[in-house]
Parts: C-alpha cells; sequence; structure tokens
C-alpha cells in the first residue's frame, strides 16, 4: 500500500504523519490527531459537517485526501476558542441559541469564521449563502443566522 | 466511506504529470477532486494511480488575453465567482458557478475539472457550448486546441486522449451587443440539474440575432448543442414567436431519461421553458 510522509499545521501546530494514499484527511484529523471536534456526518460532501479551513479557506475534509493537504494550514473547531475563552462567533452561537443537537455545529463555525473573515459586515443573504453547504436539521437555520449576525456585531464593536 | 486503494502522484511540473500518464498503470488525472474523491468513495472509479496537478504552478491563469478568456486548469469556480472580468463580460460563466453544489465545494472544484469530466450533469459544459470555447489539451507531444463543440461523445467520454491533461479552456471574447444566461432547474440548491439551458447571443445592428449558441445540460447521454434551436434564432428578430420556435427546437434536441428528477415528458418541457428564460435573459443583458 503507498504511503506518504506529510507535515501538516493543525491549529497551530505542526504535525508529522504517515498516510494511506487514500487516506481522507476528516479521518486524519479524527483518527490521527484525535480531534474529533470535525464530526462526520454524509461522508459525501453534502452536509459539511466535517468543514475544516485550509489555509483559510472553508473545505469538506471528507473530500480532500490527507496526503493533499501536505504543506497545508489546517484550522479546526478545536482552535477557535484560545486564552481570552470563546470567539465572537462561538459566543453568538451560544447567546442566539444557533444549535440544538449540535452535530453541525464545528463545520457551521468553520465556515462562519471563514466568512467574518472575508466579509466582516455580512447581509443575511450573504450568511445564507456562505452556510448553503453546511446542513442543518433542527434548526431552520434563523438562530444560526443571527449567530453569526451576533459576532459581526461584536466584532464591530471595537472600530 | 474509504476510497479504494491506488497510489498517488504530485507532480510539481506539467513535464513530469505528462511523464507519470505515459508511464503509470490506469492513471487518473484530478485536479480539485470533488467530483473524482465522491466516485472512488462509491466504487464508481477506482484508478491504479491518481496523478494530482494540484500543486503545478502556472495553470491558475485567469484573464482575457489575445481575444480570449483563459481559464486555467486549477482556477476554481469560487476564482471565477470573485473575478471581476467575469461578472462584467461573462455573466453567463457567473450564473454558472453559482449554481454548481455549494460555496465549500466550489472552493475546491474546478472549471477545467467540470468540463473534463465529461459528465452531461455537469453544468459548465452546456455553457462552454453556448459561448463557443475552446478546449486546450496537453500531451506528450504538445498542446492541441479542440473546440468543445467536438469534446463530448457521451457519458464521461470526452475528446482527451488519455495522455492528456484539459490544462485550459479559451473563451471567445464577447461581441459588441451580445450576452449570455445559464438556467438550471434543480430540486434543491447544489443538486445536479433537471434539465438545464446555456443561451449565449449576439445582436446585428438592426436588432436581429446575428449569432446564437446554445447548450443544455442533463438532458441526453452527453452535453447537448441544441443546433436546431441556434438556427431557429440567428437571422430573426428575437420576437415572441421567434423565442418559442428556439425553446422548441431545444427540447426536440434532447433525449433525457426518466428518473427521480423528472419524467421523459417533463424534462423535454422543462427544457423548452428553461430555454425561452435563458434566451430573453441573455437577450436582456444583450441589450435588445
Amino acid at each position: 500500500m503507498a504511503t506518504h510522509q506529510i507535515t501538516v499545521t493543525v491549529n497551530g501546530a505542526a504535525h508529522a504523519a504517515t498516510v494511506d494514499s487514500r487516506l481522507l484527511l476528516v479521518h486524519l484529523i479524527r483518527d490521527d490527531l484525535a480531534l474529533t471536534g470535525t464530526h462526520i456526518g454524509c461522508d459525501t460532501t453534502h452536509c459539511g459537517a466535517c468543514t475544516v479551513l485550509m489555509d483559510g479557506v472553508p473545505v469538506k475534509s471528507c473530500t480532500v485526501l490527507a496526503v493533499q493537504a501536505d504543506g497545508a494550514e489546517l484550522g479546526t473547531v478545536e482552535g477557535l476558542a484560545g486564552a481570552d475563552g470563546m470567539t465572537p462567533l462561538q459566543e453568538g452561537f451560544q447567546e442566539e441559541h444557533g444549535l440544538q443537537c449540535g452535530f453541525c455545529t464545528p463545520g457551521m463555525l468553520m465556515t462562519g469564521t471563514a466568512l467574518l473573515e472575508s466579509n466582516p459586515n455580512p447581509s443575511e443573504a450573504e450568511i445564507r449563502e456562505a452556510i448553503s453547504g453546511n446542513l442543518c436539521r433542527c434548526t431552520g437555520y434563523v438562530n444560526i443566522v443571527k449567530a453569526v449576525e451576533y459576532a459581526a456585531g461584536k466584532m464591530g464593536e471595537g472600530d | 466511506m474509504i476510497p479504494p486503494q491506488f497510489d498517488y502522484h504530485a507532480p510539481g511540473t506539467l513535464d513530469e504529470a505528462l511523464g507519470l500518464l505515459g508511464s503509470l498503470d490506469d492513471p487518473k488525472v484530478m485536479s480539485g477532486g470533488q467530483s473524482l474523491l465522491p466516485m472512488l468513495k462509491l466504487r464508481l472509479a477506482s484508478p491504479a494511480n491518481i496523478v494530482d496537478i494540484g500543486r503545478i504552478p502556472g495553470l491558475d491563469t485567469l484573464a482575457e488575453e489575445d481575444g480570449f478568456l483563459r481559464i486555467g486548469a486549477l482556477v476554481t469556480e469560487t476564482d471565477l465567482e470573485q473575478s471581476e472580468v467575469v461578472a462584467e463580460r461573462y455573466p453567463i460563466l457567473l450564473d454558472t458557478a453559482k449554481v454548481i453544489a455549494d460555496p465549500l465545494v466550489r472552493n475546491r472544484a474546478t472549471i477545467c475539472g467540470n468540463v473534463a469530466h465529461g459528465d452531461p450533469a455537469n453544468d459548465h459544459p452546456a455553457t462552454m457550448l453556448a459561448l463557443g470555447a475552446q478546449v486546450v489539451a496537453t500531451g506528450p507531444d504538445g498542446a492541441r486546441t479542440i473546440d468543445v463543440g467536438e469534446f463530448f461523445f457521451g457519458l464521461f467520454m470526452t475528446a482527451l486522449a488519455e495522455d492528456e491533461i484539459l490544462t485550459e479552456i479559451r473563451i471567445p471574447a464577447p461581441a459588441a451587443r451580445s450576452g449570455g444566461a445559464y438556467v438550471k432547474l434543480e430540486r434543491k440548491v447544489g443538486d445536479y440539474a433537471v434539465a438545464g439551458s446555456a443561451v449565449q447571443l449576439a445582436l446585428a445592428g438592426d436588432g436581429t440575432v446575428a449569432s446564437a449558441g446554445i447548450g443544455l445540460t442533463n438532458l441526453g447521454i452527453a452535453p447537448i448543442r441544441a443546433t436546431a434551436a441556434e438556427d431557429a434564432l440567428t437571422g430573426q428578430a428575437p420576437d415572441d414567436d421567434a423565442i418559442a420556435a428556439a425553446a422548441q427546437a431545444a427540447a426536440d434536441a434532447t433525449e433525457p431519461i426518466a428518473d427521480r428528477r423528472g419524467s421523459v415528458e417533463y424534462k423535454k418541457n422543462m427544457a423548452r421553458v428553461l430555454t425561452a428564460r435563458a434566451i430573453r435573459k441573455a437577450l436582456a443583458r444583450a441589450g435588445g
């Protein structure tokens, strides 16, 4: 079986791994690096539960090979909260009740984080477009949109 | 789901990639992988070797040059969506990119991959047929240019040889008073089309249609160029009768199969309806 030596930076920490050609990025993250905040939902490129940031861009990690991420900077939900506590977006999900079962939340947070990075003050339509690859079966999305709006408002307060 | 076993290669140059295609057993080219990886997981594809062209420099051109919009092999749908020249001069491409899968998939999916895949359910083939695009295939003996009208043969079958890589798509720069639109009917956001119609028109000084390109999505074994529909419009004043005749000719050119997306009768009728809508939208953009 073909294996490859790769190096990835995950949430700021470098990791070396030996991976099979066919290992999916989501399995590297969950099984090899034990970062189980990234979820596997549909496994068919639909639901977005496995969304991670790859060089700052949100991607579905069930549809990327681990070896394709060689040299990449990866961001997962575990990397969001820091010494200062939750990010404004995480706080928004709490304040606006942006989750019920929570399964889609890690993916929503990563997509939302990337959205706010590129567009600090998105409209409701822009938020809905951005999260259209992340499925939620509980909330009807209303409170998720509010959570992103909450974060945008909070992040704008310092301006 | 875990893909079947294969070996993975990430060449650093185009020459190296072509060398691998020529020497490896059962190779498959991958760019964004957003079609190929799901197919691997479902065992719809099981190549012995994957040649990932994603790390080859110089394949990310997206610019107008010498009368063509050049789209390199690694240009993503997101790149297209964020391009000013595309928004200003090729709105039909923006229409198309916006209805492909979802933004996360579009961050990795490439336009050239969408075309090279040869899936009649993919959206860019119809648009490229309407635009009269050229496909650049690079092989061991150099690059050759294929008219996109000669590119699609059948389900996942294209004019690309096994030792060639689709390195670029070239779209003729739009003439004055021209416009295009892509209209897609889908069951839910990001689904494959029930039916889709791409129309690119240029108007003459007297307001008649100087040229028309019409492509159809997921309405046959291969992407369809509706030449009879193009002929029904060309030289005509684009009034209601001419639009209806062209739309009907487009429907007549389809050979859909009945599936969960609808019956043959329904899909043919949607081909007619969507083509009429796409023509009207293209006319509005052309200033007609």
